[in-house]
């Protein structure tokens, strides 16, 4: 039988989600127009009046936030309430470029503790179960988002942050964890730690929950039978509060999307344009009842698709499937959207390193995709048949994982090309 | 006979075999036996050496990637009809021939000759 942490919330229907986010989405708006001078200012740069939004109808008139915005005004980007009501802040890592700051009131951390006791709740989880969180703790949103989701639910509680497997595993074994919270490269990694020692039998684990980090269904299937649980997806971002976003459910077709909380739409990446609901595109978010960060038509950059489509769990939230790559590396191949990051994900799966480059051309008016791979001391074996038979392997992984053909070339270890010790990925000489 | 032969990697470009049998060179290796199989992208090197040990750390610490395996030297006699008579016993023994090459090393009366087979030993026992 499924259990929901918001049952009422969570399984309204569809009509009646739409008028209370409807009625959410005024009353935040409101707010974004007496208090978030820097949202004020692009509406008005816009030409655009709190007056000309009557209805979730007109959300389409309203400006994109973009990262580009939120680090424009840093430290204190799209802040909407004064610094004394705030009781937190959480900030991106910063990798590429300057770090954005989220900031938090009681009220929205309440909210976003909501959102993870939902995940964990459509995860099995239930006050009787030990959740261990191994996301790291700090600025980083992963490690207070899940944790905050488990007190709220009422389990016993392990904040174990990331690192020092010895002792997440003692615990896990020692206080009987039954749902483990870490990004899917860390369960993988404790799947294999626990084999070496041979102690799977002491594991009492029955679900995880595992994000921030891109996943393929293969290494879904692999933390699940390493770990002996069911492996569920769950996304967020800072800009947007954290994990808990959206969330899987048993049917691990895709993620609820808190639709009380977030109203979300898909926009074509180039011309900004809102598609209908199954096409693919850019996400774009909005909160519905944030009071220190609200944010309003967030583009975050991932690609996917939205569907309605009634789920087996009784959930009427809509689902978002996984993100496929990020509109900045998306490239158009004979028509298809093709993104690094899923090139990146076969190779893993097949032993190689992530150490590839792409190159696209057009010959006679058609797109070719050429792939060089670097050979591996593991992969090597003397036999040419072998080597032949591996390459046509990942030619048939990569066909099926992109939808179109491409060549493969092995080539000799550190021969690809790197800027400033990053390798160049992309090479696309239809641009040249 | 048998003996450790290094196989490696060899991307299919302008000067790359030259890059292996360089390394070796300027390492003092000497090369006894030398076999190339490949296809349009990419290929094996196959090589005997004097000093295999010496050998593999230059070529890994080149960036080469390699692999070292057994693989036995038959001495054949070097007068016709001798090539013929030894592959001869290997078929009749059913031994399957992954790839053979010849060596540089040998003298008049006979030629040495490398054999990659699915079943060593008995190649060891008939010849
Ligand atoms: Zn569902």
């Amino acid at each position: 039988m499924e259990n929901y942490y918001s049952k009422e919330i969570e399984t309204m229907p569809v009509e009646q989600i739409r008028e209370l986010q409807n009625e959410k989405f005024l009353k935040q708006m409101q707010h974004v127009w007496n208090d978030c001078p820097d949202y004020r200012a692009k509406m008005e740069k816009a030409g655009i009046s709190i007056d000309d939004i009557k209805s979730l109808d007109d959300i389409g008139k309203l400006p994109f936030i973009t990262k580009d915005d939120l680090r424009e005004h840093y430290p204190y980007a799209m802040l909407a309430k004064p610094l004394s009501e705030c009781v937190r802040i959480h900030s991106t890592s910063g990798t590429t470029g300057k770090r954005v700051i989220a900031y938090y009131t009681q009220h929205d951390i309440d909210l976003w503790d909501e959102c993870c006791a939902r995940a964990l709740v459509a995860a099995g989880a239930t006050k009787e179960d030990v959740v261990q969180v191994s996301y790291g703790f700090g600025l980083f949103t992963g490690g207070a988002g899940l944790n905050g989701g488990s007190h709220k639910l009422g389990s016993l509680t392990l904040p174990m942050s990331s690192g020092n497997t010895d002792r997440q595993l003692q615990f896990m074994i020692d206080l009987g964890a039954t749902v483990i919270c870490c990004t899917p490269s860390y369960a993988a990694y404790l799947a294999e730690s626990i084999k070496e020692r041979g102690v799977r039998d002491q594991l009492k684990l029955k679900a995880g929950i595992f994000g921030a980090e891109a996943w393929s269904e293969e290494m879904r299937r692999d933390i699940e039978a390493g770990l002996g649980i069911k492996a569920f997806d769950i996304y967020g971002l800072t800009e947007i509060s954290g994990p808990g976003v959206s969330y899987e459910c048993s049917e691990q077709t895709g993620m609820h999307i808190n639709e009380d909380h977030f109203y979300a739409e898909i926009i074509d990446p180039d011309t900004g344009e809102v598609l209908p609901e199954g096409s693919e595109g850019e996400l774009v978010f909005t909160s519905l009842d944030k009071e220190a960060f609200p944010v309003i038509r967030y583009r975050t950059k991932d690609i996917c698709v939205l569907t309605r489509k009634a789920c087996s769990c009784g959930r009427t939230f809509i689902k978002m499937v996984k993100p496929r790559g990020r509109s900045d590396d998306m490239l158009i191949i004979k028509g298809v959207n093709v993104f690094p990051s899923q090139i990146e994900a076969v190779l893993l799966e097949q032993g190689y390193q992530a150490n590839y480059q792409l190159i696209v051309d057009r010959v006679n008016n058609s797109d070719t995709l050429d792939v060089n791979v670097e050979m591996t001391p593991e992969k090597f074996t003397d036999n040419l048949g072998e080597i032949a038979d591996m390459e046509k392997k990942l030619v048939g992984a990569l066909k099926a994982m992109l939808g179109i053909f491409a060549k493969v070339h092995l080539v000799a270890p550190k021969s690809i090309t790197r800027s400033e010790g990053k390798a160049v990925r992309v090479i696309d000489k239809r641009k040249i | 006979m048998t003996v450790k032969q290094i196989s490696v990697f060899l991307e299919n470009r302008y000067g790359q075999l030259h890059e292996i049998t360089n390394i070796l060179a300027e390492a003092g290796v000497d090369l006894k036996a030398l076999n190339i199989a490949e296809t349009t992208d990419y290929g094996i090197v196959r090589i005997l050496v004097d000093d295999v040990p010496k050998a593999t750390d230059v070529l890994i610490g080149a960036g080469c990637v390699i692999s070292v395996n057994p693989v036995q030297v038959i001495a054949v006699p070097n007068k016709s009809g001798g090539l013929n008579e030894v592959l001869g016993k290997i078929a009749e023994a059913n031994i399957d021939i992954e790839y053979m090459y010849s060596t540089v090393d040998g003298k008049d009366d006979v030629a040495k000759l490398v054999f990659k087979v699915d079943k060593p030993e008995e190649l060891e026992k008939i010849l």
